[in-house]
């Protein structure tokens, strides 16, 4: 949401005496009523605010959003701290609770801070302007009070550090003027912010704020959450898709020292909404982890299998092939494909499978709630906090302002915590245990009860004409739907999630085709970092390289040569609305630069690349390996050039994009989530081979001086690497591998 | 009979359970929830703790096993307010995104650093606490610096 007429400064005084700034916005669902809504006399504020000037000097600046590993703690508070004019050093950050509220007659939902959740790599856009704005307007009232102090106009006045300087040099600390400050009005409408070369904060190479507390030990995470009386909870839950639990015999598990209750939970009606909790279970409660998960080992349990038993990755992989005998659902059609590949002077054609991937966020899911009458208490590592909140309130009746989140820091997110399947166990064990309640799952819960990244099959098929270029291009997906047995994504058509209608080659062609061919399968699915791009890129741009070969042209001339002049085109799904081609061209030439592509190479070794359009965002990588005879592959360099517009803390944004590019490179070596007999086989780290430091290349990270609006950095940085990979081991080997993940292939 | 130890240099008891291990010992009954809980196998190391110097992951070590023993958890690694090389070294090169792993990085980091005082990148390869986020680069570079700075060199 952006700033509109709608929103409106909070000034308030301070707990200890200082200024208090929030921002209010209308909750969308009330957005209409929030005109009406008067201003809350000054008092204090018991839940914190944006920013804070004590009277002792001290500058508190409020983090909005859930911290999941991509620095948005840091982040977001420099984009405040900038316009406020105070140097970094001088600020402390605190983490703002998950701000909902009631106000006014009749009482209406606001938002104190704004979107707070972590997802689509949108926090920076969302937050660059508004938050821009906070520190602006309150530098604004403290200027008014010196300007009141001194009786001089305001316009007179500038600042610098903490400080209001008198055209005759005197000067004023915030914390003398923030008393004053406090009473005052709030400015009107939009204030003009800093041109880019007067930043002294964004841009800067700042240290994740927290860092002392993560390497101290001192950190909190949903998973350290405590509150008194509050009982461990492990669920044993159903292995099978739609299953139910037929029998418990709990005898042993109660003879178990400090196990306090066992409780038996329903899961989704099969066929139904996967918006609650995935799986039916028993849950057993104890004083600590240890004692609960003794009790759950020793349940004995029968399930009913669902209607999934008989399901299998194999049946599934034969169910998409046969799938493209049929027509699909047409997500894009340009010109006439069927028409180009009757007259083309050569066609391509080959087909590319991506398993379904697990997110595995290092901590695993856990929630801690405390419902108490009409109120609640919820402490998680979440990214979705809104709809937390909307799922607490369905299942208990509990006022949506009377349940308080906080936001701890998370163990990663990736998409994982999106869902808040473990908060609805948490609250279905609470209602059931009649006390404070803290849902624990084991890495093994986590593997098998997830919401996958797709799985898919690509067939693309290229046209060239007499002269060699490319005329048509077709792009058919048949995929498990990411929208599966969800409801609130009704107005979107099934295919959103599998296929990336607008992205490259799309517009660059005259005869183009978007296919989507819907397979059936119980597993449940979700959002996996950058979840379409990651999906899209691998046969894309391996099929680039393809059609290259095959034509005898250079895989980065015909990127190039088909991305053409440098111009917009409309981008209908996430990082929208328009996708430029001469971005994407930019990101590919400066990662071929960097590793100085088209150099002589020693034997056994290729050079790959591979870029992607993400969330607004453009990233390429190149990637040089070796690849022995026995199949032992060595990523000799590996390097990202990224193009997220202005960068406000470059430090963080490297950190994600190498960090994206060693799980990309994990994923596309060795990740895959596969099922048997209607279950997952995967159960631990050793089924699901993350890198470990070995085989984590160094990487290189090259962001692009950029004049565009900042977008995120989270996402961008993973879409290429598996194409890129997979185009450097068919550059050292001439072995095309068109199946993810490439790792168990090297050696075949 | 409960079991005594030494935790972060004091004295502790336990009375539970003696198959218990001591991450959970610790996160639920010694409330240091530093050390995390990843796999439950020994397989990951987020649970990384020193038993009387050397890493330990302790997901997989039960109490019974500690018993007499000194249990140093991230908690205790920096002395009187001052951190631990190791632990400056990684906020030098900001190593941590999540986070959530680096208490047993950390600790294996500096067990490493203990027995091979100028390790070898293959000494450092060899590694295997896991980190989803891929600050693998990052802590490489953090354990070279810390390497120096326990040797009394310059980064």
């Amino acid at each position: 949401m952006s700033l509109s007429r709608r929103d409106f400064l909070r000034v308030s005084m301070s707990a200890a005496g200082g200024l208090a700034v929030s921002l209010a916005w209308p909750h969308r669902a009330a957005a209409e009523q929030a005109m009406a809504m008067k201003l809350p006399p000054a008092v204090s504020e018991p839940l914190g605010a944006f920013v804070r000037i004590e009277p002792d000097g001290r500058i508190v600046i409020g983090a909005r959003g859930c911290e999941i590993g991509q620095g948005v703690r840091t982040s977001l508070p420099m984009l405040i701290a900038e316009e406020l004019d105070v140097s970094w050093s001088a600020v402390t950050v605190e983490q703002l609770d998950y701000g909902l509220e009631e106000r006014g007659t009749p009482p209406t939902l606001v938002s104190r801070y704004g979107p707070q959740g972590a997802g689509g790599s949108t926090s920076i856009r969302d937050g660059f302007d508004e938050l821009r704005q906070v520190g602006a307007r309150a530098r604004w009232l403290l200027l008014q009070a010196a300007g009141a102090e001194w009786q001089v106009p305001p316009e007179r006045l500038r600042t610098q550090d903490a400080q209001v300087i008198h055209p005759d040099g005197r000067k004023l600390r915030y914390a003398d003027l923030a008393r004053r400050a406090a009473t005052l009005a709030a400015p009107q409408g939009k204030l003009p912010v800093k041109e880019q070369s007067a930043y002294r904060v964004i841009g800067q190479r700042v240290r994740i704020v927290d860092g002392r507390d993560i390497v101290t030990g001192a950190a909190h995470y949903g998973i350290d959450a405590a509150v008194p009386g509050a009982l461990t909870a492990v669920i044993a839950r159903c292995p099978y898709f739609d299953g139910a639990v037929a029998e418990v015999d709990d005898s042993d598990t109660r003879r178990i020292p400090g196990v306090r209750q066992v409780l038996t939970i329903e899961g989704p009606r099969p066929g139904a909404s996967l918006d609650r909790n995935l799986a039916a279970g028993v849950a057993v409660l104890a004083e600590d982890f240890w004692s609960a998960q003794r009790g759950r080992q020793a349940l004995r349990i029968k399930w009913t299998p669902g209607p999934g038993v008989q399901e299998s990755s194999s049946a599934l992989e034969q169910r998409a092939l046969a799938a493209f005998e049929e027509r699909g659902k047409i997500a894009r059609q340009d010109g006439d494909f069927a028409a180009a590949r009757r007259s083309a002077t050569r066609v391509i054609e080959h087909t590319y499978i991506e398993p379904f991937l697990a997110h595995a966020t290092m901590e695993p899911p856990n929630a801690l709630i405390d419902l108490r009458g009409k109120r609640a208490l919820l402490i998680a590592s979440l990214q979705s906090p809104s709809g937390a909140s909307r799922m607490v309130n369905a299942m208990t009746g509990i006022a949506r302002s009377d349940i308080a989140i906080k936001l701890p820091r998370s163990g990663g997110g990736f998409g994982r915590r999106l869902a808040n399947d473990f908060v609805a166990e948490a609250v279905l064990v609470a209602q059931k245990a009649g006390a404070p309640v803290k849902v624990i799952w084991t890495r093994e819960d986590d593997l098998q009860n997830d919401f996958y990244r797709p799985f898919g099959v690509h067939r693309l098929a290229a046209t060239l004409d007499a002269s060699g270029r490319v005329n048509g291009w077709s792009h058919r997906v048949a995929a498990t739907a990411r929208k599966y047995r969800a409801e609130d994504m009704e107005d979107d058509p099934d295919w959103v999630g599998c296929v990336d209608p607008d992205g490259f080659p799309a517009g660059c062609v005259p005869h183009y085709l978007a296919e989507f061919l819907r397979v059936e399968f119980p597993l449940a699915r979700g959002w996996w970092h950058a979840p379409l791009p990651t999906f899209a890129a691998f046969p894309v741009e391996s099929f680039l390289d393809e059609i290259a070969a095959a034509s005898s042209q250079d895989p980065l001339d015909l990127r190039l040569a088909l991305l053409g002049s440098p111009r917009e085109l409309d981008y209908r799904d996430h990082g929208g609305p328009k996708v430029h081609t001469g971005r994407i061209a930019g990101v590919l030439r400066e990662a071929a630069r960097r590793i100085d592509y088209g150099r002589k190479l020693p034997p056994r070794h290729g050079i790959g690349v591979a870029s992607h359009f993400t969330h607004g965002g453009y990233a390429a990588h190149a990637m040089e390996v070796a690849l022995s005879g026995a199949g032992e592959l060595n990523i000799v360099r590996c390097l990202c050039a990224a193009d997220i517009g202005e960068v406000v803390n470059p430090l963080g944004a490297e950190a994600q994009f190498m960090g994206a590019t060693v799980c990309g490179i994990s994923a596309a070596l060795n990740l895959q989530i596969t099922v048997r007999d209607g279950r997952v086989e995967q159960a631990n780290f050793p089924d699901y081979p993350l890198l470990r430091m070995a085989g984590a290349p160094d990487v290189e990270v090259f962001l692009i001086d950029s004049p565009f609006p900042p977008v995120g950095a989270g996402e961008m940085g993973i879409p290429p690497v598996a194409p890129a990979l997979a185009n450097a081991i068919h550059a050292a080997s001439g072995r095309r591998l068109r199946r993810l993940p490439l790792g168990p292939q090297l050696k075949g | 009979m409960a079991i005594e130890l030494t935790l972060n240099g004091k004295p502790a008891d336990f009375a539970g359970d003696p198959s218990m291990p001591l991450l959970w010992y610790l996160r639920d009954h010694a409330r240091l929830t530093g050390t995390k809980f990843g796999c439950g196998i020994g397989y990951c190391g987020a649970c990384t703790v020193h038993v009387d110097g050397s890493a330990r992951r302790a997901c997989v070590t039960p109490m019974s096993s500690v018993a007499g023993h000194a249990v140093t958890t991230i908690e205790g690694l920096a002395r009187a307010g001052t951190l631990h090389p190791v632990q400056q070294a990684w906020l030098d090169e900001d190593v941590p995104q999540c986070g959530y792993c680096q208490a047993g990085q950390i600790m294996t980091a500096v067990d490493l650093l203990k027995r091979t005082p100028a390790p070898t990148d293959q000494d450092i390869a060899a590694l295997s606490n896991l980190c989803r986020c891929g600050t693998y680069p990052r802590i490489r570079k953090a354990i070279r610096r810390a390497a120096l700075a326990l040797r009394g060199e310059h980064a």
